[in-house]
């Protein structure tokens, strides 16, 4: 096996009296696409943000790039490009306005930023839009943005959270398109939550969470095999069930959410 | 290094913002110039305040503080914009010291403060205040330090607010009793007891006093203690906002 880029050992998140993330270990690969497969609630977003530096774990450690994610926060901010669910663009100010702020904030080379910005937005074919207003762009386009943003930095790990949501098929295959293009053309390591199994087809591993914990993880071939799936989808009900995942689980992650 | 430049970065943002937006650059100035003539026509004839100054001389620094006030406020405040909008993780994600977002952010909503309060000094003429090199200079210092403590302030209650729906609530029970407790429309001079306590105990009293030491001559209050006040407030609101930042986990 390769170098572990990320490595988590025995994670726990409790919010308030609800446990979210329990117990988990697991590590990732350098150069690997890691999918993180769960329903709403499962614990899939909660496990990315401790990953991420957004919040902390309750017990358990987490390292990413061989650095501990409480301990050299900034460190591992550093190193990595972050997708989010939800929008994350200042509207107001123009597409390059975006993207400058980013590699600013980042604290990357004042004098190639410009030459980056042009790179990123032909990798997501943006370039028309640059000096458009944010607010002016459709949600498509704002995804791909957001994706140009993330690897403005160059990280060596990029966080996907449910990075198609909402969009439309064909802008999914595009943003899948842009995503496997950048890793060929950068040893990109790629960690991605998503709840659409097809997704998760393109990942070299998946785990599979609920409630909380890992139920397996291994290669999509190897999990389709061992349950008799054909499809990542058959193996997702049958490991995690058919019932209504509980909504007690989204909405204290909800309620918490708010107090950030 | 890195901090240095995000503070610079987020400042930009602020400004770029401010600019982009014009029409709220004139919008804003509508309520302080109805204060400014209106009122301070208005009530001119029955005032005789200190130095034999008109209504409308004594208010002018009062309804630029007032100007500086609601603006930095906002600016301030519209951290809470961020969060809902979600632009705040972009910056919360970022390799940056959570003071050096604290204090980009108040740079930039008191550039932008300033900035709307040397607009209202252009007024100064039509008011019958003249203006100076150098008192437009210390006008501008004095601005931006009641605009640092304001948008302490306000980055402060921001931290705590988790949606836009309180804003209402901000302006109602602590900007408004601040900018009216701060003398800024009425002599400090000869309230009575509970008034006069009330306006001590308001942050802005002291910039609008030093404000009107420096444009008008006159002030209520030693102008050192005035300074020291503003300051002192200012250090603690920066330190609690960057406490609060630091602690969301």
């Amino acid at each position: 096996m390769g170098i572990e880029i990320v490595k988590v050992e025995n994670l726990v998140r409790k919010f308030g009296g609800f446990t979210a993330v329990d117990n988990i270990s697991f590590s990732v690969n350098k150069g690997e696409v890691f999918g993180f497969l769960g329903s709403n609630g499962a614990g899939k977003t909660t496990t990315s943000s401790i990953l991420c530096t957004l919040l902390r774990p309750t017990a358990g450690t987490a390292q990413v790039t061989g650095r501990d994610v409480t301990r050299e926060p900034n460190r591992v901010r550093q190193a990595i490009g972050i997708i989010f669910q939800d929008p994350s663009l200042d509207d107001r100010l123009t597409v390059e306005d975006n993207l400058k702020f980013h590699g600013y904030l980042y604290n990357m080379d004042h004098s190639k930023i410009d030459a980056r910005i042009a790179e990123v937005l032909s990798l997501v074919e943006l370039n028309d839009r640059r000096n458009n207003f944010v607010r002016q762009l459709s949600g498509g386009m704002k995804r791909r943005l957001e994706i140009a943003r993330g690897l403005m930095h160059q990280p060596e790990l990029l966080f996907l959270d449910e990075p198609t949501i909402g969009l439309d098929p064909q802008t999914r295959a595009h943003i899948w398109e842009y995503i496997l293009k950048m890793r060929q053309e950068h040893d990109l390591t790629i960690f991605m939550t998503t709840h659409y199994m097809q997704e998760a087809e393109v990942c070299d591993r998946v785990a599979v969470i609920d409630h909380g914990k890992i139920a397996d993880l291994d290669t999509p071939a190897n999990l389709k095999s061992k349950y008799n799936e054909t499809t990542l989808e058959g193996v997702f009900l049958k490991i995690t069930g058919r019932e209504i995942r509980a909504q007690a689980a989204e909405s204290a992650w909800s309620q918490w959410m708010r107090r950030t | 290094m890195g901090d240095l430049w995000a503070i610079y970065i987020l400042w930009l943002r602020d400004l770029k913002r401010y600019w982009y937006d014009k029409p709220r650059i004139f919008a804003s100035l509508g309520q302080p110039i109805l204060f400014l003539f209106v009122l301070g026509t208005a009530l001119s004839p029955n005032f005789s305040g200190p130095g034999g100054v008109k209504f409308s001389e004594f208010i002018f620094p009062g309804i630029i503080s007032m100007t500086v006030l609601f603006t930095s406020i906002f600016s301030a405040v519209s951290i809470v914009w961020d969060r809902e909008f979600g632009f705040l993780k972009e910056v919360l994600v970022a390799p940056v010291s959570r003071w050096a977002i604290v204090v980009g952010k108040a740079f930039g909503g008191s550039t932008v403060a300033v900035l709307q309060g040397c607009l209202m000094l252009l007024l100064a003429p039509l008011v019958g205040v003249r203006l100076t090199p150098a008192i437009v200079l210390m006008s501008i210092m004095v601005m931006f330090l009641i605009a640092v403590a304001i948008t302490g302030l306000g980055i402060m209650i921001a931290a705590r607010m988790k949606e836009m729906e309180g804003f209402q609530m901000i302006i109602n029970f602590i900007i408004m009793p601040i900018f009216f407790l701060s003398g800024a429309l009425f002599p400090l001079d000869r309230l009575p007891e509970w008034l006069s306590v009330l306006t001590r105990i308001d942050p802005l009293t002291y910039g609008v006093d030093l404000l009107r030491h420096v444009m008008l001559g006159i002030g209520a209050i030693n102008p050192l203690l005035n300074l020291i006040v503003i300051l002192a407030f200012s250090v603690l609101m920066f330190a609690i906002a960057v406490m609060e930042f630091n602690a969301a986990d």
